[in-house]
């Protein structure tokens, strides 16, 4: 393609905070221009302020358990485009154990158990088999739809659903409080997991292995690493990862099951990843950023307070999503060995 | 890609001509066969009857005249859809967004159709189908030229783009060109005049005709022309291809648009050989289909048409399925995905129908990676 001239000095050339703030700079002028426009509207009108900000906390929750999900994988060479199925499955096993055991804790872990095993199936077809990994997601996204259809019985009640843990101090924050610290389970687990991976990723020996696998498979397999043992255990964890954004959907957010109901969440996910440059404190970043516009777009539909038809304001997340792709995915480097199936010699 | 002498060619029987078509249909046929096998063991666990339920599918799908020509309308936009999905497969794009084509397409051509009055058939009709077409073409023209001059990968900016288009597409027929007649609540474009319409001769819909010929026409721009050429080159190796001085994102962007206008053809003769007007939720998942018939289909224009047979006669029975066995429709996708399933996985097939020896076909290879290579 296009290719890009080679920045003039090799970035290793700087001490790491240059490094740091040549990466990221676009997206630190982002937040502070975001936090400037939020401590503005909030002087003027807090309670919509709030409102506005904790949708946004929860519309992210999602994706930033879908890029996770994705993330894994591709750092270890495996293209997952099934997390939208391993999400909907997911969402669906969770909302139906919690139908018949009425146990919220079991809902949550068939539903990460589904996700589970999705993953193990991606990681059957595209480490052992060697299928394309982009049918091998399509495989997985048409079968949930077709299960979840199949399977799915209407007018089954729900068993109630998790509710918000409020933190006691922290949550008397002006602004904060009730952002941060007045949440469910899964939106805590969440933000947890997102520094434990970016720990494991960069910290371990785990981590280590898994972006060798990553990015060259061979040199890692002549060091005596498994690579396929590596690929399988962490598309397993990611998918894991992706069915418990299902289950975060129908057990803490909507608390009930329809059809279809991850609605793309599973593809912007996808694009939340590629947009945080493949790591879990830019996926984060890119989520909030990615859940404040779809929380904006509720605002603005069911405020009134504008004119736009809906249709309009209805598929900002989505040009969002383009224009950031379109911005951003060239200067982003992808795992070199992503999506290149594995042959031992 | 080996040479083959023309004096070889001349002298093929058609024993010959079947062992080939054989050759190329024997692992979608077995296929089929495991994914119905796992389909029933789905139904039996269940608890329903799968012999029940796939006679009804059967009965449903060619149980009489009627019915075939039920299957051939719902095939026929499934033909179009797998089309657009094979040919943007063979310049190495991944085409997800046949959906939102599809929909411009519909759209545009229920606009002409309904806009313009006092034409003759014979020009009416035609200049519908093109308008919708043409749209889907350049709305396919996007994702091309941002894959292209930004890098973007088709496989999320076309997804984000069905969801633009379902907005767009939906606010129009809700705003500016609704059905404004006395009575009309609902979301949805005026009736299209008769002039436009695509009728049908005896049983088989005209629109399936015009599927066919499409295909034909698809495999000759591939397979007979410099411009198919190119395209081939590019999808196989775009490096060797810019070595060999085809301008590279011409032939990207143009590929999409051809994608794009064989989608928007589909959306075009929906509205005018079924539906009569643009009504949004009418066209939904036929681009989506289109993925899986252009897979079943190994990609090839000519497997997309037993292909689409295929799920066309799971659409069209699934109802009679429904009515007469109870069972839910949705089961028809899991089957679809298991078919997927075994023909990307051609080792399990091969291994099952005791084929070791190489015959050299390709595998299913769509993409090597994110990266634009």
């Amino acid at each position: 393609m296009t290719a890009r001239p080679a920045p003039s000095t090799p970035l290793a050339a700087f001490p790491p905070w240059q490094r740091w703030l040549k990466r990221w700079w676009a997206g630190l002028v982002l937040a502070l221009g975001i936090s400037i426009v939020i401590v503005y509207y909030y002087n003027q009108v807090p309670d919509i302020t709030t409102a506005v900000l904790r949708s946004t906390v929860r519309q992210s929750t999602p994706l930033i358990l879908g890029a996770l999900c994705g993330l894994l994988g591709e750092r270890a060479g495996v293209i997952n485009i099934g997390i939208e199925g391993q999400m909907l499955l997911g969402a669906f096993v969770g909302f139906l154990v919690n139908v018949w055991t009425a146990n919220l804790f079991l809902a949550v872990m068939a539903g990460i158990l589904t996700g589970a095993l999705l993953g193990l199936l991606l990681a059957f077809m595209s480490v052992t088999l060697k299928i394309d990994q982009i049918i091998g997601g399509t495989v997985i996204n048409i079968l949930s739809l077709g299960l979840t259809g199949y399977l799915y019985t209407a007018g089954l009640l729900t068993e109630g659903k998790l509710q918000s843990i409020r933190i006691a101090g922290l949550a008397d924050i002006p602004l904060f409080g009730p952002v941060l610290f007045d949440n469910p389970p899964i939106t805590y687990a969440t933000v947890f997991l997102v520094f434990l991976i970016h720990y494991v990723l960069f910290y371990t020996k785990w981590g280590l292995r898994t972006r060798a696998v990553g990015e060259h498979p061979r040199a890692a397999d002549t060091l005596g690493i498994n690579v396929y043992l590596m690929r399988y255990w962490n598309v397993i964890i990611g998918g894991g990862l992706g069915g418990l954004a299902g289950a975060f959907l129908t057990l803490e957010a909507v608390g009930s099951f329809e059809r279809g109901m991850t609605n793309g969440r599973g593809f912007v996910a996808l694009a939340v990843m590629i947009f945080g440059k493949y790591t879990p404190l830019g996926a984060w970043g890119a989520a909030l950023l990615f859940g404040f516009a779809t929380a904006m777009q509720t605002q603005l539909q069911f405020g009134g307070k504008i004119d736009i038809p809906h249709q309009f304001i209805g598929m900002l997340p989505y040009v969002l999503t383009i224009v950031v792709l379109a911005g951003f995915v060239g200067r982003t480097r992808i795992p070199a060995a992503d999506g290149i199936p594995y042959e031992k010699e | 890609m080996e040479e083959t002498p023309t004096h070889i060619q001349k002298q093929s029987t058609v024993r010959d001509v079947l062992a080939s078509v054989w050759l190329a249909a024997r692992v979608p046929i077995v296929a089929v066969v495991l994914a119905m096998l796992i389909g029933a063991v789905i139904l039996l666990v269940s608890g329903a009857n799968p012999v029940q339920a796939y006679a009804a599918l059967f009965e449903g799908a060619f149980g009489d005249a009627a019915k075939f020509s039920r299957t051939l309308e719902k095939a026929t936009p499934l033909i179009f859809s797998g089309l657009a999905v094979a040919f943007a497969f063979k310049a190495g794009m991944f085409n997800i967004g046949a959906q939102g084509q599809l929909l411009f397409g519909a759209l545009v051509s229920a606009w002409l159709g309904f806009g313009i009055k006092g034409l003759p058939i014979y020009i009416h009709a035609p200049l519908a189908l093109l308008g919708g077409a043409m749209a889907g073409g350049l709305y396919a023209a996007i994702p091309g030229a941002l894959k292209t001059f930004t890098g973007a990968h088709e496989v999320i900016t076309t997804i984000m783009l069905n969801f633009v288009a379902f907005n767009i597409t939906d606010y129009l027929a809700d705003g500016p060109l609704k059905d404004l007649s006395a009575g009309n609540i609902v979301a949805r474009t005026p009736l299209i005049e008769d002039t436009a319409r695509i009728g049908s001769l005896g049983i088989i819909p005209i629109g399936f005709l015009i599927a066919l010929a499409c295909a034909f026409g698809t495999w000759w721009l591939l397979r007979k022309t410099t411009t198919g050429f190119e395209i081939r080159t590019v999808g196989i190796n775009q490096y060797a291809a810019r070595y060999a001085g085809i301008r590279v994102p011409r032939t990207i962007i143009l590929a999409m648009v051809i994608s794009g206008i064989l989608a928007g053809f589909g959306g075009a003769i929906e509205t005018q050989g079924v539906i009569g007007r643009y009504q949004p939720g009418f066209n939904s998942g036929l681009g989506f289909d289109g993925i899986t018939i252009a897979l079943i289909g190994k990609t090839s224009p000519f497997g997309v048409i037993p292909a689409s047979l295929l799920v066309g006669a799971m659409q069209a029975g699934s109802s009679q399925m429904q009515f007469n066995a109870g069972v839910a429709k949705e089961i028809t996708d899991v089957i679809q995905a298991l078919i997927l399933f075994f023909v990307a996985a051609d080792v399990i097939v091969r291994w099952i129908i005791r084929s070791r020896k190489d015959t050299g076909e390709p595998g299913l290879a769509l993409s090597s990676g994110w990266g634009a290579k």
